[in-house]
């Protein structure tokens, strides 16, 4: 196969054609910056306001709760330092999952060298967060509570309708880091009681380098990056108009296709599930069977490992990623992966297919099959396979 | 990431599989951090490496620095099989990425495991041979995470 089949959606997407289009005209002509008087600033002006609706729209928020930031990574770095900061003096106590993105787990590891506390919550076998000792874990000096909303490797979906409704019983503060769910599942700030929320725009066929935090009025979250007046004056620099503009369109689009593209992939998904759980022995999906994003699927082969399985893959012009110790570049698999209950051989053996909305029946046969024979290949240079089979078949 | 050279002893690994009544096993490394490698010698009355067989889990870089390194001793007598180092491993396949360089190691660590496996079987001794560690990963430390 000549062409590439692309299943690491869940890493980054392709910018989608009609995003690349949209976003041209704000590198040419109107390249002017957007706190300038003259017509091409006021057009990017005009272009970021619009763009700010857009977003807002999509989650049942105000334009005024959209602040645009550099991605996901950033918007989860400033809600979380930033309510610290804002919050510290009313309690220094904050709660997440041991499931999160590093984004967040670093940046919680970062305040409690800062002298907060920080307690993580268990998830079940599926990932899915123990929502009875998340509860046990709130204190009256608990200022934020910051679990994400889908899992980034497993795509385990979290009871965030819960987790907000006992936030507001609390009155702690909600942030949900929503990379990996916005745009797949529907979201509504009001109905989930989310305070804050991170998105980012390369996940969902939208640029890179651009994302947003929501922040509910209300919220005394002060600046993180320290500047000019842009952003209400809570996220300085001049604003990146051409990212904007492709992350407003991306979602549109990703909003207005949802239920259509999403049943799609579903049905490709759970295609490809019951393929490589029923055609290669000693395998097990990770992650939730129904109650996981709709692109998402993360298996691990036993007496395998990761990397050797993805370099192989690649070899087939297939894109995929792992969960071993050799991709997370530390001596652990990963974390999601122990969280969840894995060995560590296991995890060793995981791999990640994320679909996108091109994916095809066709690409997921050609993906089974070439995976049926490299699992095949590895185990029969495995000497943990060896050792299974002189011992038990 | 990877070399040529490793890239292909990772495709087309020389010596894959088992050798029964082998004169020496040896499998060292751990199923926790990745990898795990064994090694099967058949050695000849007068000490020569006549065959050699490997299996490994672990990434492309345990792959391919086991089949180089069986390649490094194949023919060899035991003495000299014993000065295959990590470092003529890895210069062997033009380099390794920092990250990997305990999968030389490891691989070294092998040779010497089958090594003493078959010097027990046959109570000799092997100058210059020490017990081998059935993990290179003891006593290592851990890079210290910054935040």
């Amino acid at each position: 196969m000549d062409q590439i089949i692309y299943l690491d959606n869940a890493a980054t997407t392709k910018t989608s054609p009609s995003v690349l289009e949209a976003m041209l005209p704000y590198f040419s002509e109107n390249y002017g910056n957007a706190s300038s008087i003259y017509s091409i600033g006021a057009k990017s002006k005009e272009a970021i306001t619009k763009s700010r609706e857009t977003i807002a729209a999509t989650i049942g928020a105000q334009p005024n709760e959209i602040y645009f930031t550099a991605g996901g990574t950033e918007s989860d770095n400033w809600a979380i330092k930033a309510a610290a900061e804002a919050y510290g003096a009313k309690g220094r106590h904050i709660i997440t999952s041991k499931i999160e993105h590093h984004a967040v787990l670093h940046t919680c590891q970062y305040l409690e060298k800062q002298g907060f506390e920080v307690s993580y919550i268990d998830v079940d076998e599926n990932g899915i967060l123990k929502l009875d000792q998340l509860e046990k874990a709130i204190r009256p000096d608990t200022i934020l509570i910051s679990v994400m909303f889908a899992n980034n490797e497993i795509g385990t979906i979290q009871p965030v309708r819960e987790i907000g409704q006992l936030a507001k019983k609390h009155g702690i503060l909600f942030h949900t880091d929503a990379v990996q769910a916005y745009g797949q599942l529907p979201i509504n700030v009001d109905e989930l009681n989310i305070d804050m929320m991170s998105s980012s725009g390369h996940k969902i066929c939208g640029p890179k380098g651009i994302g947003f935090l929501y922040i509910r009025k209300g919220v005394k979250i002060r600046s993180f990056i320290h500047g000019g007046a842009q952003e209400r004056k809570r996220r300085a620099g001049t604003e990146n108009v051409p990212g904007i503009v492709g992350y407003a369109k991306a979602a549109e689009e990703a909003v207005s296709t949802m239920a259509e593209r999403t049943a799609g992939e579903i049905r490709l998904r759970d295609y490809l599930i019951e393929r490589i759980l029923k055609e290669i022995p000693y395998t097990r999906l990770n992650g939730d069977r129904t109650n996981r994003l709709p692109n998402n699927t993360n298996f691990s082969f036993q007496f395998i490992e990761g990397e050797s399985l993805l370099i192989m893959l690649d070899m087939e012009g297939i894109c995929a990623s792992s969960g071993s110790a050799c991709t997370s570049g530390s001596l652990d698999p990963s974390h999601v992966l122990l969280a969840i209950g894995l060995p560590h051989e296991i995890a060793h053996g995981s791999l990640r297919l994320t679909l996108s909305a091109e994916t095809t029946k066709e690409e997921i046969d050609y993906v089974v099959e070439k995976t049926k024979a490299i699992v095949e290949r590895l185990r029969s240079m495995s000497p943990l396979y060896e050792d299974f089979v002189k011992k038990y078949v | 990431m990877y070399s040529e050279k490793v890239m292909d002893h990772f495709q087309n690994p020389r010596n894959v599989g088992e050798i029964e009544n082998a004169s020496g096993v040896g499998t060292v490394g751990n199923a926790k951090c990745g990898d795990i490698m064994r090694i099967y010698l058949d050695i000849d009355d007068a000490g020569v490496i006549r065959d050699v067989k490997f299996k490994t889990f672990g990434c492309g870089a345990a792959v391919a620095t086991s089949s180089m390194a069986t390649e490094l001793v194949k023919g060899k007598t035991v003495q000299e099989a014993l000065q295959v180092t990590n470092k003529a491993v890895m210069e062997a396949l033009d380099g390794l990425p920092p990250v990997k360089v305990h999968c030389s190691l490891l691989a070294e660590e092998a040779i010497h495991a089958a090594l003493w496996d078959y010097a027990e079987k046959n109570g000799i001794t092997i100058e210059g041979l020490e017990k081998p560690k059935s993990d290179i990963h003891e006593g290592e430390e851990e890079e210290e995470e910054v935040y």
